[in-house]
């Protein structure tokens, strides 16, 4: 710790300017920040499609998914959909993390734990969304 | 000083003296501004979003698969407990969505100034709601 309350003190050789340049936003900082606006102005007439999208598929069999994704315009924007979802939640769970997790191990952890599930639940919808529309 | 984060905790005051910063008070301090309350919800239904992305990927995966396992998915959303799930995805998802596109009006720096800073809060809360409520009546209409 930083000494006592009392009488606190520095014991870090590194000036103000070196912590700076390792650390937060003196580098590639706002890439995650600027993704994350990216996706969610991608994200809203995405979303607004796909709820179009899913109140037509209600009480749908397989055979009407199979139907309305022969069409290559529902492929590729359930594609972007997801690829945008998948982006901007992986970056949004990462911020809560850090935020929220103050031990090394388990922040790291949990985060590449959040970045691999997501990952592999995007790429599991966009296999399942090429293997019906091809 | 075992943690480079702990440097930040310790500054010098004007005599050049050291000193612990001092800390901001915590949640229960404040009172509860509609402001406060949707950025709470903002991250709440994000993370409750992230959860409902597995249902999705149910739905995708499913319908990918085989026909029973569509069906399978197609009868648990009309349960009871489905159509419950599916109701807080919608409640989450237009929260979300309006919240973000209020979180986006800031990001051009446009907002901040009262009266509009609370108007748009409510805004966001009756849109949610308006947004559900026809997004449900019409989902009931085609089922």
């Amino acid at each position: 710790m930083a000494g006592s309350p009392k009488n606190p003190q520095i014991d870090i050789l590194r000036s103000p300017l070196g912590r700076a340049r390792g650390l937060g936003s003196a580098r590639a900082g706002a890439a995650h920040w600027w993704m994350q606006r990216i996706t969610s102005i991608a994200l809203v007439p995405l979303t607004l499609w796909f709820l179009c999208a899913m109140v037509r598929m209600i009480g749908a069999t397989r055979d009407d998914v199979v139907s309305w994704m022969a069409g290559p315009l529902p492929v590729v924007l359930m594609i972007a959909l997801v690829i945008a979802t998948f982006h901007h939640l992986q970056a949004g769970l990462q911020v809560v993390i850090e935020d929220y997790v103050t031990n090394d191990a388990l922040r790291i952890g949990s985060i590449l734990l959040v970045k691999g599930l997501s990952l592999l639940l995007a790429l599991a919808c966009i296999v399942s969304v090429l293997k019906l529309g091809l | 000083m075992r943690d480079v984060r702990d440097a930040l905790m310790v500054a010098r005051n004007t005599d050049g003296k050291l000193i612990r910063r001092p800390l901001s008070p915590h949640l229960q301090v404040y009172r509860w501004p509609v402001s406060m309350a949707l950025s709470i919800a903002h991250r709440v239904t994000g993370v409750g979003l992230g959860v409902g992305t597995m249902l999705l990927t149910w739905w995708l995966v499913a319908a990918a698969v085989s026909d029973e396992a569509f069906s399978g998915v197609q009868w648990f959303l009309a349960t009871p407990i489905g159509l419950l799930v599916l109701l807080g995805w919608t409640v989450a998802l237009f929260f979300h969505f309006f919240a973000g596109l209020r979180h986006l009006v800031w990001d051009a720096g446009h907002g901040f100034e009262q009266p509009w800073y609370d108007r748009s809060a409510w805004a966001v809360v009756i849109a949610t709601g308006v947004a559900t409520l026809l997004l449900w009546i019409t989902g009931l209409a085609v089922w």
